[in-house]
C-alpha cells in the first residue's frame, strides 16, 4: 500500500496531482475554445452551400459532411496526425531536403476537432436557415440592403437565436471529444490524469477526477449558455 | 382550397453562364474529386501483396470484434435503459433524481474517460472483486468495453425511449384507460407502436454513433477493427493502415444510415398523406 493518503495525492504541489490536472482542465478548455470560432465559420458556410441553389455547391458540401460526420473521431484524428507529417514531408523535399515535418497535437487537434464540429454545427444552421421565412430576405432586398447587409442584419441575428440550442449540444460534444486528443499526446485532462493514475496506482481516484473535471465543464458551460440565451431573448423584447 | 393555394409556384429559371457559386462549387467539387483520385492512386501505387495477405484477414477478424462489440453493448444498453427510463418518468423524487443523476453523469462525460475508469479503474478494487468473482469478467479488455458501452448508451437510449412516450399525447393513455385497457396493455398496445416510430431516428442515430465510438476500445488493447489498424500502422508505418479503415468504417455508417431512412420510410407509409 502507498503511504501516502488520498489527500496527499489530490493536493497542490510537487507531491500531489492536482495542479497537474488543473493544467490539463486548462488545455481543454483552451483546445474547445480555440476550435469554437474554427468550426462555427466552417459550418456556416458548408451550411451557406448547403442552402444554395447550385447543384455543385450541393455536391460538395454533402461530401464534407457525408465523410467527416461517418468517420469516426479516432479514425479521423489518427488519420491527420500520422498522415499529415507524411504528405507535408513530400511536399517539402522538393524545396529542401533532409527536413523532417512534426504535427504538433495541439494543432492537430483543433484541426480535426473543427472540421467533425463544423460536419455538426452545419446542420444545425441548415435547419435555422430553412426555419426562417423567404419574406424576410425580400423584405431585406425590398428597403435596397445588398445580399451581404441583409445577411448580416436580418438574417444572421435571427439565424443565431435559432440555431443556439443545437450549437450548445455541438459544444458539449465538443468538449468531450477533446479528451480523444490525449490519444496523440496532448497533455490534457486525462492524459495527466492517466499518468498520475500510472505513477501513484490509484486508477479509479485519478480516471474519476477527471470524469469530474469533464462534469464541471459541462456544468459550466450549462451555466454560460443559459445567460447568453437570457440575454439572446432580452435583445428580443427590446425590439 | 382557394385559388392562390393550388397555383403552383414556377422555379425560378437556372443561373446561366458562371455566376460566382459556380466557378466556387465547380472548383470545390473539382478539389474533392482530386482528393480522391489522390487517394486511390495513393493505394494503387503503394499496392503491396505482403501488407494485405498479412493484414486483410486481421481486418476481418477485426470488423467482427467492432460488430459483437456494438451488438451486445446496444442491446444490453437497450434492456438497461427501460429502467432508467422509468425512473426518469416516474414522479418518485429519489427514484428519478437518480435517474437523472446517472443520464447526466454518462452523458455529461466523455466515453473514453468512462472506459478507462472501468478497465483501468476497476482494477483498484482487484481484491474486492476477486473475492465476488467478478475479477475474471473485469480482467477481459473486451468485456470492460462492453461493459462501459453499455452503461454509456443506456443513458442515451433511456432519454431516447423517455422523449419518444412523452411524445404520444396525453388522450391516447386516456383513450386506452376508457377502453378498460390496464397501464401493461396501454403501453405494449397503444402507446409503444406510436412512440417506436418517433424514436426510430434517434435509436438509427445511436447506433451509428456507437458503432464511430467503439474505435475507442482499441485504445484500451481490444483487437478490434481499429485495433488491428492500429497494430497494422505500428509494424508497417504505412498510412494506407488507417485509409483501409477509414474506408470501413465510412462504408458502414453509410449502409447502416440508409438503412435506417430505407426502414423509417417502409413504417411510416400510413403517415404520408
Amino acid at each position: 500500500m502507498p503511504a501516502q493518503s488520498i489527500w496527499t495525492l489530490l493536493s497542490w504541489g510537487p507531491e500531489g496531482w492536482l495542479d497537474d490536472i488543473a493544467y490539463g482542465a486548462l488545455i481543454t478548455i483552451a483546445l474547445a475554445l480555440a476550435t469554437l470560432p474554427i468550426g462555427l465559420t466552417i459550418g456556416f458556410f458548408i451550411a451557406l452551400a448547403k442552402q444554395s441553389e447550385e447543384p455543385s455547391l450541393r455536391l460538395a458540401a454533402n461530401i464534407y459532411t457525408t465523410v467527416f460526420r461517418g468517420l469516426p473521431e479516432l479514425v479521423t484524428l489518427f488519420l491527420f496526425f500520422f498522415g499529415m507529417p507524411i504528405l507535408l514531408q513530400h511536399l517539402v523535399r522538393y524545396f529542401r531536403p533532409d527536413t523532417t515535418v512534426d504535427v504538433n497535437s495541439f494543432v492537430a487537434g483543433m484541426i480535426v476537432l473543427a472540421l467533425i464540429f463544423s460536419s455538426y454545427a452545419s446542420e444545425v444552421f441548415l435547419s435555422a436557415f430553412r426555419a426562417i421565412p423567404k419574406g424576410q430576405y425580400e423584405g431585406g432586398y425590398a428597403i435596397g440592403l445588398s445580399n451581404w447587409l441583409t445577411m448580416r442584419k436580418v438574417i444572421v441575428p435571427q439565424l443565431l437565436r435559432i440555431a443556439f440550442p443545437g450549437l450548445e449540444n455541438c459544444w458539449l460534444s465538443l468538449l468531450k471529444d477533446t479528451s480523444l486528443v490525449s490519444v496523440v499526446g496532448l497533455a490534457e485532462t486525462l492524459r495527466n490524469a492517466s499518468i498520475a493514475a500510472r505513477v501513484t496506482k490509484h486508477a479509479f481516484l485519478f480516471f474519476g477526477v477527471a470524469s469530474l473535471v469533464f462534469l464541471a465543464l459541462a456544468v459550466l458551460s450549462s451555466f454560460a449558455t443559459n445567460a447568453i440565451l437570457r440575454s439572446l431573448g432580452r435583445r428580443e423584447a427590446q425590439r | 382550397m382557394s385559388a392562390a393555394a393550388t397555383m403552383v409556384e414556377r422555379p425560378p429559371p437556372r443561373a446561366r453562364g458562371w455566376p460566382r457559386r459556380r466557378i466556387a462549387g465547380y472548383a470545390l467539387v473539382c478539389l474533392w474529386i482530386l482528393f480522391g483520385i489522390g487517394i486511390v492512386s495513393y493505394l494503387f501505387l503503394a499496392w503491396n501483396p505482403d501488407f494485405f495477405a498479412k493484414y486483410a484477414p486481421a481486418y476481418l477478424r477485426g470488423l467482427g470484434v467492432t460488430l459483437a462489440l456494438v451488438s451486445i453493448s446496444m442491446v444490453l444498453g437497450a434492456i438497461l435503459s427501460v429502467p432508467v427510463a422509468y425512473g426518469r418518468m416516474s414522479k418518485n423524487r429519489i427514484l428519478s433524481g437518480l435517474a437523472y443523476c446517472y443520464v447526466y453523469f454518462f452523458r455529461g462525460t466523455p466515453l473514453l474517460v468512462q472506459t478507462y475508469l472501468v478497465y483501468y479503474g476497476l482494477g483498484s478494487f482487484r481484491v474486492e472483486l476477486q473475492s465476488v468473482g467478478l475479477w475474471d469478467f473485469f480482467k477481459d479488455a473486451f468485456n470492460c468495453g462492453v461493459f462501459a458501452f453499455a452503461l454509456n448508451t443506456a443513458a442515451y437510449q433511456a432519454e431516447i425511449l423517455r422523449g419518444a412516450i412523452e411524445s404520444v399525447p396525453r388522450g391516447q393513455w386516456e383513450g386506452a384507460a376508457s377502453l378498460g385497457l390496464h397501464k401493461l396493455q396501454t403501453l405494449r398496445k397503444v402507446i409503444l407502436p406510436q412512440a417506436l416510430i418517433v424514436a426510430l431516428r434517434p435509436y438509427g442515430n445511436e447506433l451509428i454513433l456507437m458503432v464511430k465510438a467503439s474505435a475507442i476500445v482499441a485504445i484500451i488493447t481490444v483487437y478490434d477493427l481499429m485495433g488491428n489498424a492500429k497494430l497494422a500502422f505500428a509494424n508497417s508505418f504505412d498510412i494506407q493502415a488507417y485509409i483501409w479503415v477509414a474506408l470501413v468504417y465510412l462504408v458502414m455508417v453509410e449502409i447502416l444510415r440508409h438503412g435506417v431512412e430505407w426502414i423509417e420510410r417502409r413504417i411510416t407509409v400510413h403517415l404520408k398523406r
